[in-house]
């Protein structure tokens, strides 16, 4: 009846990828190495379409009277035989399952991905580690499919730890300047931090219920209604430390701004569309867990509110072009958690999507400016790249439209969505509702800024002589940017009727009145534009009032140019006393004074005992075999005393053998 | 028949064994000259053999034998070899004292 969907293929085609540029791309012509790089994720695209497709025809045709169709049902699962882990009580499957959940973010993994990959080919050309860029990006897609795809949280774990790592060495995909390559460990390492929480996670969970595996999981708790807070809230928020980590939340989002030092499709396609909102898919991949614990959602949603308006209000003042993007996507990774924490995981998922859409779109327009400009990334030297760059112009203010919420295109639908949900969560969630709506206000004035400063207005380096992009280039914005139009069409009625298996809170959801909706949606809009009109005065009819306005406010502006001084103060107590604790505690005494001295001991007492031996090498022969000979007769002295007890009895012994 | 008189006890063999040993012993250790100390070794070869043959004799096992043939070909052997770096360290040093010949030191 199951047809297979071949899911173990979808990370594997990526793999191969990796490993075919990884290790013989340095030796192949160019045209092979974008031939592999971009024809395996466009295959992994094709069989999640086919996946997608089989579904959706059961899906259809479910109906009682139609009877059985040859085709998919939802859940479905693919296992090795032959167990992963087999460690006495634990046995853990290496198995992928593909659900309602799982689906629609393989498509946004493999689709956006695929189109990045497109990009790249224009963006990266001429660069000396060609291949190298293309195996790394594959090596991700290939991590990434594994995390989406896990039927278990270890192998999800391996996943996340896995796009760790190519995120790491994208990041640091120009090593030779040094500034990436400290983004690169600067990342690394905060999202250890998050890990160590998502390990400890997964610890508890294993203790509390006994498997790994989500389904089981999932039963066991539907089986005991009563279950709530207490061990579960403490899983939670290991788990929400985990994804704080890897969604650059607050406190863990400080890699991201610095990740901006990668090239710029991996600035797109990692650290916007796929990989940063792992911890939202995580969340909602768990949010069975989360729906027992009011406690756990509650902090979610804070965590989420505050990031969203933190990193917002940071993105106002930022000068480089991939920095304002940076703060936008940590601003609006916010938001999904904030959608999360209000229990509304379909939203989240709505809003992950288009703002991969969306966000691809402005990092990749960003790329496409920098790349005419020569590596130009500071906003203040850009402008009037309207007439100079047309399809670059023309996707990024849709891009810019979409992120800013404003109708018909998908940013609105999905901000709205959350906003709508947040409004309905009594009076905690008005606050939050709040919030989220400042942070429209204050999205589409940065977004409107950087639109402003880099398009319209007259050129500030004169001598700059833009080009547009190749095709290569402009195909994936025009894609990305009818995406970023229609992508919210969908309607978050009708995209969480399809999540509604694998997501549906299990608690009662709030539902809003037609006109409440309305009024909201109107709201949303009005904020939206307010934020453009404001952008419009600050930047197209008085272009000075900005620097009047920092000048007037220099304390409130020095915070915000220097992001409210977050990196410093990590610097001050976490960096600094590691560092001083590892130098002088672990370094001098620990390392130098205690293992240093045991093993200086150990050296002296072996250099002591040989300088004392080396006397019997004299070099002597006749002393050797004075030796020898003391040696041979002691043996034979020990091999005579046991049987004659004691030595001059030897000499008895003889004499018997002599009498007889 | 027999070489060895009947009446010649085991022990008489071994003592002279024993005794032809200890003189090849101490002749390895007191002596200077690389030949004589070379004598020495097969003194004490020789010594072991006539051990060898009494033991084999006294409890009628050919074993003792066939080892005294195979000390007698590594004997011979040796012999050989240690004759040419005899020769060889004469050219080379031109003195066969034993106690000049330290190379061996660290």
């Amino acid at each position: 009846m199951n047809e297979s969907l071949h899911l173990w293929l979808i990370p594997l085609l990526p793999f191969a990828g990796f490993l075919l540029n990884g290790i013989l791309g340095s030796r192949m012509p160019r045209r092979l190495v974008t031939a592999v790089g971009v024809l395996l994720p466009l295959a992994s695209f094709a069989l999640v379409l086919n996946a997608f497709a089989l579904t959706s025809i059961t899906a259809a045709k479910s109906c009682p009277s139609c009877g059985p169709v040859s085709a998919v049902l939802l859940p479905d699962v693919e296992a090795l035989a032959h167990p992963w882990l087999d460690l006495g009580t634990l046995r853990v499957d290496f198995s992928f399952v593909l659900d309602q959940l799982s689906l629609v973010m393989l498509l946004v993994v493999t689709g956006v991905g695929f189109v990045i990959h497109v990009y790249s080919v224009g963006y990266m050309k001429g660069d000396p580690g060609y291949a190298r860029y293309f195996s790394f990006l594959n090596l991700f897609l290939f991590f990434m499919t594994v995390l989406v795809l896990a039927g278990n949280i270890l192998l999800m774990f391996v996943g996340w730890e896995g796009v760790g790592l190519a995120s790491y060495l994208l990041i640091g995909f120009w090593f030779q300047k040094p500034s990436a390559a400290e983004a690169g460990k600067k990342a690394f390492i905060v999202n250890r931090i998050g890990d160590l929480g998502f390990l400890i996670g997964i610890f508890l969970l294993l203790g509390a219920f006994g498997t790994l595996s989500f389904f089981p999981m999932r039963v066991s708790l539907a089986m005991s209604p009563a279950s709530h807070g207490g061990m579960l809230t403490v899983i939670c928020l290991c788990l929400l430390i985990g994804a704080t980590g890897k969604s650059a939340q607050l406190p863990l989002y400080i890699w991201l701004p610095d990740a901006m030092e990668g090239p710029t499709p991996v600035s797109a396609l990692i650290h916007a569309a796929t990989m940063v909102t792992a911890g939202v898919y995580m969340i909602a991949r768990t949010h069975f867990l989360f729906d027992r614990s009011d406690f756990a959602l509650a902090t979610v949603a804070i965590v989420g509110a505050a990031t969203a308006i933190f990193a917002a209000t940071i993105g106002l003042v930022q000068n480089d072009i991939k920095r304002v993007l940076a703060y936008s996507t940590i601003s609006q990774l916010g938001y999904m958690f904030l959608a999360c924490g209000v229990a509304a995981y379909s939203a989240a998922i709505f809003h992950l999507v288009t703002h991969a859409f969306f966000k691809a779109l402005l990092f990749l327009a960003a790329g496409s400016v920098i790349h005419a400009l020569g590596g130009e990334q500071d906003l203040r030297k850009m402008g009037g790249l309207r007439t100079k760059l047309p399809v670059t112009f023309w996707t990024m203010t849709v891009g810019v439209l979409a992120i800013a919420g404003i109708f018909p295109f998908a940013g609105f639908f999905s901000k709205d969505a959350i906003l709508c949900a947040a409004f309905l969560q009594g009076a905690g969630g008005k606050s939050l509702w709040f919030v989220g709506l400042v942070t429209a206000l204050l999205t589409a004035l940065y977004m409107f800024r950087l639109w402003y400063l880099a398009f319209l207005g007259e050129p500030r380096t004169p001598d700059a002589h833009p080009h547009e992009s190749p095709l290569s280039m402009r195909a994936p914005l025009v894609i990305l940017a009818l995406l970023s139009i229609c992508g919210g069409w969908i309607g978050i009625q009708r995209f969480s009727a399809y999540l509604g298996p694998a997501t549906a809170a299990n608690r009662a959801m709030p539902t809003a009145t037609g006109q409440l909706e309305l009024m909201l949606s109107v709201a949303a809009v009005c904020v939206a534009l307010l934020g453009w009109l404001i952008a419009d005065w600050f930047y197209r009819r008085q272009p000075n009032r900005p620097a009047k306005l920092a000048a007037a406010l220099p304390a409130g502006y020095k915070l915000l140019a220097n992001k409210y001084y977050v990196d410093e103060i990590y610097g001050a107590i976490i960096v600094k006393p590691l560092l001083v604790t590892s130098q002088y505690i672990l370094g001098w005494v620990v390392d130098t004074g205690i293992l240093g001295g045991i093993a200086w001991l150990l050296a002296g007492i072996a250099s002591l005992t040989g300088m004392i031996l080396q006397r019997w090498q004299s070099g002597n022969l006749r002393s050797y075999a004075a030796w020898l000979a003391a040696g041979a007769a002691a043996v034979l002295l020990f091999l005579l005393v046991p049987w004659a007890q004691v030595w001059p009895a030897s000499f008895d012994f003889l004499w018997k053998v002599v009498r007889h | 028949m027999t070489f060895l008189h009947h009446d010649v006890p085991l022990a008489w063999y071994l003592l002279l064994s024993a005794a032809l040993f200890s003189l090849g012993v101490i002749g390895f250790l007191v002596k200077r000259n690389l030949i004589t100390v070379f004598l020495s070794i097969e003194l004490m070869l020789n010594a072991v053999n006539l051990s060898f043959v009494a033991f084999a004799y006294q409890w009628h096992q050919v074993r003792g034998q066939i080892f005294v043939f195979f000390v007698m070909m590594v004997a011979a052997a040796e012999a050989a070899v240690g004759l040419a770096i005899i020769i060889a360290i004469f050219r080379v040093r031109s003195t066969l004292a034993v106690d000049r010949i330290d190379l061996m030191k660290l």
